[in-house]
């Protein structure tokens, strides 16, 4: 089992409603954000176009933040979801040093926090909130392991990319292009 | 074609300025356990040649420092913690993969030992000192006996300390600035001067001074052959560490790079030194003192530059 998500950015409308839906699910602290949405401009008027991505932890293969974690609170659930094990965790700071993607943040209460792809959802058979609110349906999360699944047959019929896979993390959220 | 490209991330007040997570208490932690590594190093390194008896200050005095930069140093890393109360997690696991976990473990080693290694000298210091128990006296008796095989773990303890102040912030990929295997033994070397600077203002003993103020010498030439194949190497890297070195040639840390570290930190008191051993009357102090200060800047300098170096997507 390895969970992946997908995100079409030729459908993305970048209206955020994936990172209300994101804190709004989990609680996130008013001013924080366990999801963005980055806009790139490529291009010079009127010859320009545009990409909006819905951007998160990228839950990593390869991850530095487990790595680097002293005391093993960020670790690796079933299904390749990195998590952090709020108790454990002593907010040293090393896993969002160790980040790439900026994903992590230090929550109010001490603990670091990131994105959980919402396991609590996952385990359930739901989708993550994000995915499940998106209302351009630009997003795809699944198991790349199910050859039936949703997420394997669009990633097999569009060209896709990752964000810095030249960080060797081999990240898991991909954006079809 | 011209082509223009901007990015407008995300705009998370409570967010964005906080990813830069470590303040000042990283870089005076990481400046106390390099100066700790530099005198327990020479301490153990002349113990083991057996010149405890010529070198007074560097086996005897200056290790009175290190326990106190030690226990300042862990307490500057636990101000650094946002769940401090947690903090004691650290020594109930054991993570190889870790850079900040070997930390812990290795300063959990050596401050006992620089703290037994003082301890042992304390009554040639203070004559009066009771010790009270009786198993004191015989452990300092036995301490005493064995402080040659002591010197061995502490000299190599104290080089895995300094290149560990150099390996935390280099085994961070996403920081392209800190991301050299060089950072290691930079800090290192960088560790030992300061540790050189820091007995030569304690010894007063005219030929220590002049054999600590050579090796000083010594340790500022390769740092600054270490600085500069560091800057070579992100040079001939990839973007994100061109951009990173840039902030050193042109970018916002250059006027305090090289007037603090490389202009008042290295070569002045290197050409102060070298002028004192060719014959003229230059006051040892001044070179130590500014290899100090230029040490705890250099660290100040890779800290808060290293956090805003990152990959481009």
């Amino acid at each position: 089992m390895r969970y992946a998500m997908a995100i079409d950015t030729r459908k993305c409308v970048g209206c955020s409603d994936c990172v209300v839906a994101c804190q709004t699910e989990n609680n996130v602290p008013i001013g924080f954000c366990r999801d963005w949405v980055s806009e790139t401009v490529d291009g010079t008027y009127p010859n320009v176009s545009i990409e909006l991505r819905s951007e998160r932890c990228n839950h990593c293969d390869s991850s530095p933040c487990v790595r680097c974690c002293p005391t093993g609170a960020s670790h690796f659930e079933d299904g390749g979801i990195v998590l952090v094990t709020h108790h454990k965790c002593i907010g040293c700071g090393a896993c969002i040093q160790s980040c790439p993607y900026e994903a992590r943040y230090s929550h109010p209460d001490g603990y670091v926090d990131k994105c959980t792809f919402c396991i609590h959802r996952v385990r359930k058979g739901e989708d993550p909130a994000c995915v499940s609110v998106c209302p351009t349906k630009c997003m795809f999360f699944g198991d790349l392991d199910d050859p039936n699944s949703e997420i394997v047959n669009v990633l097999k019929n569009r060209k896709f990319k990752a964000l810095a896979p030249e960080a060797g993390t081999k990240p898991q959220i991909f954006y079809l292009v | 074609m011209k082509e223009e490209l901007f990015v407008s991330g995300r705009n998370i007040p409570n967010i964005d300025p906080y990813l830069h997570i470590w303040h000042w208490q990283i870089p005076i932690y990481l400046f106390l356990g390099g100066l700790a590594a530099g005198i327990l190093f020479l301490a153990g390194v002349y113990t083991i040649l057996g010149k405890d008896k010529e070198m007074q200050a560097t086996v005897k005095w200056a290790p009175f420092i290190v326990p106190f930069a030690l226990i300042i140093g862990l307490f500057m890393l636990f101000l650094d913690l946002k769940h401090k109360l947690y903090f004691w997690q650290l020594y109930t696991t054991i993570r190889l993969e870790s850079p900040m976990g070997w930390g812990a473990w290795v300063l959990m080693i050596m401050t006992p030992i620089s703290i037994i290694w003082s301890a042992s000298y304390v009554r040639e210091v203070f004559p009066n000192w009771d010790w009270k128990f009786k198993f004191l006296y015989t452990f300092e008796a036995w301490v005493i006996k064995n402080r040659w095989f002591i010197a061995w773990p502490m000299a190599i303890y104290a080089v895995i300390l300094g290149i560990y102040t150099g390996i935390l912030l280099s085994a961070f990929n996403a920081r392209p600035l800190w991301n050299t295997t060089i950072l290691g033994p930079l800090f290192l070397v960088s560790g030992m001067s300061t540790g050189a600077a820091s007995i030569i203002l304690m010894s007063k003993n005219h030929e220590e001074r002049r054999l600590i103020g050579r090796l000083d010498l010594l340790f500022i030439a390769v740092e600054l052959f270490f600085i500069t194949h560091m800057i070579m190497g992100f040079l001939a890297g990839s973007e994100v560490q061109i951009q990173a070195a840039q902030l050193f040639l042109g970018g916002e840390f250059t006027v305090p790079f090289f007037v603090f570290v490389i202009f008042l930190g290295l070569l002045l008191p290197a050409v102060l030194e070298i002028l004192e051993l060719i014959g003229f009357k230059v006051p040892i102090v001044i070179p130590a003192i500014l290899v100090l200060i230029g040490g705890l800047i250099f660290r100040f300098i890779m800290v808060e530059a290293g956090q805003i170096t990152r990959y481009l997507y």
